[in-house]
């Protein structure tokens, strides 16, 4: 009983580090723009497609370098996938949210706008990749490791280790930063900020930079976790993943980060010990409970407006 | 003046059209292009359009002194129920179909098969093993054994060639098939080894890829065997993540293992391993080796058993319409004369095997089973037939 209980917390942690990476991503932008930007699932989407075509191409014998052992493919992968995942963010910003941000458009429309951009991701890789699933090459060799009972691999480890680092890292970035406190500013009054000679779109810029490579790295490690990828894969644990940062407290970077392993471990706990059919009716009922108790979410701060 | 010269072609086209259509039989295609398994809507198409050519090429297809030219119309389903259901209709009303081949999940056949129905058109689903399909529906026929005969096959295979005494079933139980032939395999086993032998039961939902809390249970509850129902795209992760929790024992899968793209999105990991399916590419003989060398010549790819059945499938509509001895015009008359014809064919001879209609009850085939291993080399090899 004991052994399966800690078995299903690794579960847990490991499925709840996905959700935390990609509601981080949420959690930036909102915090910045009070913008939910919807697309956000779809951008871990097209990290995870662009961590399969980074991968494919240095790996095997047709690879860039010939023979790259796995790890240094994987090495290379990680800033490559953050990098070019950081671009199509950013272009979605440039293309899409600046015009209308300039136009000084009721921010729903911003919402509806970052939605349809989210199909265009999605509809645009149907199109240009076709329906097929992708298999994602293997960079490590799965190990699995017996502890008293329980059985851990590397990957699950590696995945855990990656959350908690990046966590730790915007925290710092947010927190510690001269840039980092430029963001805060804005979001406490975006009006005011450029008379300070902030340049508010640079800082708009880094935080889709710094939301879109996260979702990227998520791509990339989820891809290796469950190594097939659709073009659909990023709508549902996007939407997921939106919640646990309204749970947790949407522009808090702790309250995404907590509500992400809390929403993995509600869903993972309920199918353990329930039919899977009352997964997300459980889960959503909790995740519920704990709004109607605190509305602004685990670590959130009341705020004047909200969408 | 311009006008009337439009006109004047629009009364021309207008002319055209049917007059051409008299000498064409249209056949619907209601399959997957896009969503979950557009690999089976390619396998259909891939399959329907090689026999098309086959048959316009050498002229058409006779039925009694006349000869047709075939007409197919591909419809994307969208790998969705409800979009079956419209594009039945779609194919009925808009298209006028004489008949419907498809849908090929029993997600879609099942809903598909009540507009065919409901509208009076003749349906063959080749590869829905769901009882549901056909049930009650005298236009929905089947191309292939039924879930209720593939779950009892797999567990008499657990048992005698893996030698079996618990068992654990891993399944979708939002889908109408692997939640059927979750249960009909939970029962056969049953029947067999006692109450409780299978140790576990463990359910999940469509789109889910972290299976890790059920395999925990799995794992810990130590069955001989693993019956996974489910599709190509699923069972490489199921298979993965449940190597990564330890798991040693072998896995027995159903025939949706066989379609698509298994062994290029499972890798190594999935050799070794059994499936029941309706035929096997490796080891064939006669017509159906010819059948797989022309598609493999054309398509640079193994046949799968969707393409094999979708042949079959289709191939028997096409006979039972020759049988007919002519048709009327008359759409309503003749789906319904068609679908006399096709349940009155006793004897099928197809490259999946032999095949006929029983005089009563639903139209379901008798027809035997393959299990297949998945060898060395990723191939799927003819390991043993299961007959009823």
């Amino acid at each position: 009983m004991l052994q399966s209980l800690i078995q299903n917390v690794l579960n847990a942690l490991q499925w709840g580090s996905f959700y935390s990476l990609i509601a981080l991503g949420y959690c930036l932008v909102y915090g910045v723009l009070m913008l939910i930007n919807f697309a956000h699932g779809d951008i871990f989407m097209v990290g995870a497609y662009i961590a399969f075509f980074v991968c494919s191409f240095f790996l095997g014998k047709y690879g860039l370098i010939g023979g790259l052992p796995g790890w240094m493919v994987l090495a290379l992968a990680v800033p490559l996938t953050m990098l070019l995942t950081a671009v199509v963010g950013v272009t979605l910003e440039r293309v899409a949210y600046r015009p209308l941000r300039r136009k000084g458009v009721n921010r729903l429309y911003v919402v509806i706008t970052a939605l349809m951009c989210g199909l265009i991701l999605e509809n645009g890789n149907l199109a240009l990749l076709g329906a097929s699933r992708r298999s994602f090459p293997t960079l490590i060799s799965t190990k699995v490791f017996h502890i008293g009972g329980v059985v851990v691999t590397n990957m699950k480890l590696t995945v855990i280790g990656v959350a908690i680092l990046s966590f730790l890292l915007l925290q710092i970035v947010v927190n510690r930063t001269k840039i980092g406190m430029a963001m805060r500013a804005i979001s406490y009054d975006r009006f005011a900020v450029p008379l300070m000679g902030i340049p508010v779109d640079t800082v708009i810029v880094f935080t889709f930079v710094l939301g879109s490579a996260f979702a990227g790295l998520a791509g990339l490690f989820f891809a290796m976790t469950y190594p097939v990828l659709d073009p659909y894969m990023g709508a549902l644990i996007g939407w997921k993943a939106f919640i646990a940062a309204v749970v947790g407290g949407i522009g808090s970077i702790p309250g995404a980060f907590a509500g992400g392993f809390l929403l993995g471990f509600v869903e993972i706990m309920v199918v353990a010990f329930f039919p899977s059919t009352f997964r997300d009716l459980i889960a959503f009922t909790i995740l519920l409970l704990i709004l109607s108790i605190r509305p602004t979410g685990l670590f959130g701060v009341a705020q004047r407006t909200k969408i | 003046m311009k006008r009337s010269w439009l006109l004047a072609l629009f009364l021309i086209l207008g002319l055209a059209v049917p007059a051409r259509a008299t000498d064409t039989i249209k056949l619907g295609f209601n399959i997957p292009l896009t969503g979950d398994v557009p690999d089976l809507g390619e396998s259909t198409k891939n399959a329907a359009e090689m026999l098309k050519k086959k048959i316009n090429d050498a002229g058409g297809l006779k039925v009694g002194d006349k000869t047709y030219q075939l007409d197919f119309i591909y419809e994307d389903n969208e790998s969705k129920a409800e979009s079956a259901l419209s594009t039945a209709r779609k194919l009925i009303t808009e298209d006028d179909v004489l008949a419907i081949v498809g849908p090929q999940s029993s997600k879609q056949a099942v809903p598909a098969g009540e507009a065919s129905n409901d509208l009076k058109t003749p349906m063959m689903a080749p590869w829905s093993t769901n009882p549901n399909t056909t049930k009650d529906r005298p236009f929905v026929f089947r191309g292939c054994f039924m879930d209720t005969f593939q779950g009892p096959v797999a567990a008499k295979f657990a048992t005698e060639e893996l030698k079996a005494k618990k068992a654990a079933v891993l399944y979708d139980i939002a889908s109408d098939y692997p939640k059927g032939l979750a249960e009909d395999f939970k029962a056969a086993f049953e029947k067999m080894h006692g109450p409780g032998s299978v140790v576990a039961f463990e359910t999940f939902t469509t789109k889910d890829v972290d299976f890790s809390a059920q395999l925990t249970n799995i794992v810990k509850a130590n069955p001989d065997v693993l019956f996974v129902p489910q599709y190509y795209n699923e069972v490489p992760l199921i298979v993965k993540q449940a190597k990564a929790m330890g798991f040693d024992k072998p896995l027995l899968g159903s025939d949706s293992w066989g379609s698509g793209d298994l062994m290029g999105l499972c890798g190594d990991d999935c050799k070794g391993y059994y499936f029941v399916t309706h035929y096997a590419a490796a080891g064939a003989k006669g017509k159906t080796k010819e059948f797989i060398d022309e598609y493999t010549k054309t398509y640079k790819k193994t046949p799968d058993d969707v393409a094999a059945l979708t042949w079959d499938g289709t191939n028997l509509v096409l006979q039972a319409i020759q049988s007919m001895g002519k048709l009327s015009g008359d759409m309503a008359k003749d789906r319904e004369a068609l679908m006399k014809a096709m349940s009155g064919i006793t004897q099928f001879h197809g490259i999946t095997g032999d095949l006929s209609y029983p005089a009563t009850g639903d139209h379901n085939p008798i027809k035997c089973a393959v299990v297949v291993k998945i060898d060395q080399a990723g191939k799927f090899g003819f390991f043993r037939s299961v007959c009823p």
